[in-house]
């Protein structure tokens, strides 16, 4: 396949622009969404280090008890702002703007996406959320205090700047359907000749599923975010029960927008691990329809389960049930995805690359964290457990452990493509098994602290706490010198690093067809797609096309 | 992209089409209004999600013309709408039983 034989002088695109600009001019008026992607990788990795500041310098707060580095509201809005800067600015956007705007296109055979311009207004707008999230830190009033949930009455009354971060989460809540209505359109309409549904990467179905979340749910928040700003600049009772209005309609409104949303956090990431399984077990996946069809029916039954963040805040019983019921049934697609993937590497000829190991590293930690889900799941269990640390650490593993770990297992799998580079092997397996250490020992003693009846969000705790807190404290230090020797290594390899080959790890799907860096507009001739995604007896073919 | 093919006939009700529907949306606003006034209890919420799902049928339909486009595009709008009306039966599954 792939006829589209590539010149042998052929420019990549990081020395070809779609405008007649050089320099900054020609990435900041970029219409490619190559560019674009490294745009939001640009972005989102500085917020995620900023965001990483915070949780580390909350870590240290929490040392030992008392006040250690700062009183109760500093500590207040650091873990309201870690939170709203990982939701909202790394996790949400993250996989879907960084790898979905580089490699979705380059998957099915497209020169770009539907809507080029669209997709950069989609970038600035999410900079201009990002804008206004760090405007409400400086102005008078002080930083957001109110934690990533802004739940009423408290985020009406409160006299920090709520106005102005739930209007960035408005702002942002554009930039991510314009991104998922560009991949629905491209999906749809721009796929190579041969391409069906069925020939399409997974990742490439896991984005399709998210894009649809990203449409149907994002809208919900905008209105609930209005509802709230007429309710604190024109006192219209909606939610505030001094004024009439009904605080857990709020919890209903928000959490129908931002329990999908966890999907639209994990979907992709499911994408990438059905990605990387295949190349590195040198196997077709198992069970191809299985997954492409376990993505949607998780981003339908992800509608469906949003009042079980809601069991203690006093809705009815009936519903309590039939959430709790709802809610087990995700485990399903969840479980046929693990298993499928576990079944593809069954006998497979297995090549342990830094991609591959933070797969493993990911299938352990949010096996973990989908388990325990099932704990805060049930109704009995959840009366314990609701706003304590095993909350706090549940969600971890799932946002940081599944998702997280996936940014960089994508991060490691496609950065040769991306930039031509190689990256040094040695220290990235190093990093994982470090990563792999530092994380169990954050976020595991949180699950017992937990049990224990640790709740969250409190600046001081009682002396029988202290050894895990400790314990925790040491991991969020590991977890800093691991975070700066995965950027390090690559940052270092993309100013020294040998160049990367077109295919390093023996990939077949359409993007390991094509050079790296790839060529301005992907494809000198649009291939013709005659097989399944996974085909490994392509790769003998595939030598002839590598220069 | 192609351009809007000859083939395909471009449906434009009239204004007169336009102003009905405009008279139809503020009668039954006032309709809603109205029966806000007049205590029913519990199905005064189902006498204005009724009146209001009529209110969007007809924008959807004719102000955003979704009567005159392809298959393709009723089918997603309906998928929308599923979505909502299983996310409003769920709600009420709390608001009734509280």
């Amino acid at each position: 396949m792939a006829n589209g034989v590539i010149a042998e002088n052929n420019r990549s695109f990081f020395e070809e622009s779609t405008n007649r600009h050089s320099g900054i001019l020609s990435w900041l008026l970029t219409t490619d969404h190559k560019r674009i992607g490294i745009l939001y990788l640009i972005a989102i990795s500085a917020f995620f280090i900023v965001g990483a500041t915070f949780g580390i310098l909350m870590r240290l707060e929490l040392i030992a008890p008392g006040e250690t580095l700062m009183g109760p509201q500093t500590y207040n809005s650091f873990f309201t702002l870690h939170g709203v800067i990982m939701i909202f600015l790394f996790i949400v956007p993250g996989l879907p703007a960084i790898f979905g705007n580089f490699f979705l296109p380059l998957q099915i055979g497209a020169r770009d996406v539907a809507f080029p311009r669209l997709n950069l207004l989609s970038w600035y707008i999410y900079i201009l959320g990002a804008i206004l999230v760090v405007t409400s830190l400086l102005l008078p009033g002080g930083p957001v205090d109110t934690g990533w949930t802004f739940y009423i009455p408290y985020s009406v009354r409160t006299g920090t700047n709520v106005s102005l971060a739930i209007f960035a989460a408005f702002v942002l809540g554009f930039s991510s359907i314009l991104t998922g209505l560009n991949f629905v359109t491209t999906v749809h309409r721009m796929r190579a000749p041969g391409m069906d549904f069925f020939r399409m990467p997974l990742f490439v179905w896991s984005m399709y599923s998210t894009a649809w979340i990203q449409i149907i749910a994002t809208p919900v928040i905008g209105i609930t975010i209005l509802l709230v700003m007429m309710e604190r600049l024109f006192g219209i009772g909606i939610f505030d029960p001094s004024l009439g209005g009904d605080p857990i309609l709020y919890q209903h409104l928000f959490w129908i927008y931002s329990h999908p949303a966890v999907y639209i956090m994990i979907l992709p990431a499911m994408g990438i691990v059905s990605e990387i399984i295949p190349t590195f077990a040198r196997r077709t996946i198992f069970g191809y329809k299985a997954i492409a069809f376990s993505s949607l029916a998780i981003a339908f039954v992800g509608y469906l389960v949003w009042a079980h963040h809601m069991f203690t805040s006093g809705i009815s019983d009936t519903a309590r049930w039939i959430f709790s019921f709802l809610t087990f049934i995700v485990a399903l697609p969840s479980g046929v995805k693990v298993f499928n993937w576990v079944a593809t590497m069954y006998k497979g000829s297995i090549d342990p690359k830094p991609p591959f190991l933070w797969v493993m590293s990911f299938i352990v930690l949010f096996s973990i964290g989908g388990l325990t889900g099932l704990v805060v799941g049930s109704l009995a269990t959840d009366i314990h457990l609701h706003d304590t640390y095993f909350v706090v650490a549940h969600f971890h593993y799932v946002m940081f452990g599944g998702t997280g770990t996936i940014f960089f297992a994508g991060l490691y799998y496609w950065y040769p493509k991306m930039f031509g580079k190689m990256y040094n092997i040695k220290v990235a397996n190093i990093s994982v098994g470090l990563f792999f250490v530092a994380f169990n020992l954050l976020y595991f003693p949180k699950f017992i602290l937990g049990y224990q009846g640790m709740p969250r969000r409190y600046y001081d705790y009682l002396p029988e706490f202290t050894q895990l807190h400790l314990i925790s404290t040491i991991g969020s230090w590991i977890m800093g010198i691991t975070l700066i020797l995965i950027f390090a290594n690559l940052i270092y390899s993309l100013l020294k690093g040998a160049k990367a080959p077109q295919n390093p790890w023996g990939g077949v799907t359409l993007e390991w067809h094509i050079s790296s860096p790839p060529p301005l507009e992907n494809f000198h001739e649009i291939p013709y797609v005659d097989h399944e995604p996974y085909d490994f007896s392509l790769l003998e073919k595939m030598k002839n096309e590598s220069h | 992209m192609d351009q809007g093919h000859s083939k395909h006939e471009h449906h434009t009700p009239g204004y007169g089409i336009y102003i009905i529907i405009w008279l139809v949306l503020i009668g039954l606003t006032s309709i809603t209004v109205t029966v806000a006034g007049i205590d029913f209890g519990m199905i005064a919420l189902a006498i204005a999600l009724f009146i209001a799902a009529i209110k969007s049928a007809l924008v959807i339909n004719i102000f955003m013309h979704i009567k005159f486009e392809e298959a393709i595009f009723k089918v997603f709008l309906l998928v929308s709408g599923m979505t909502l009306v299983v996310i409003f039966l769920l709600t009420f599954f709390d608001v009734y039983n509280r």
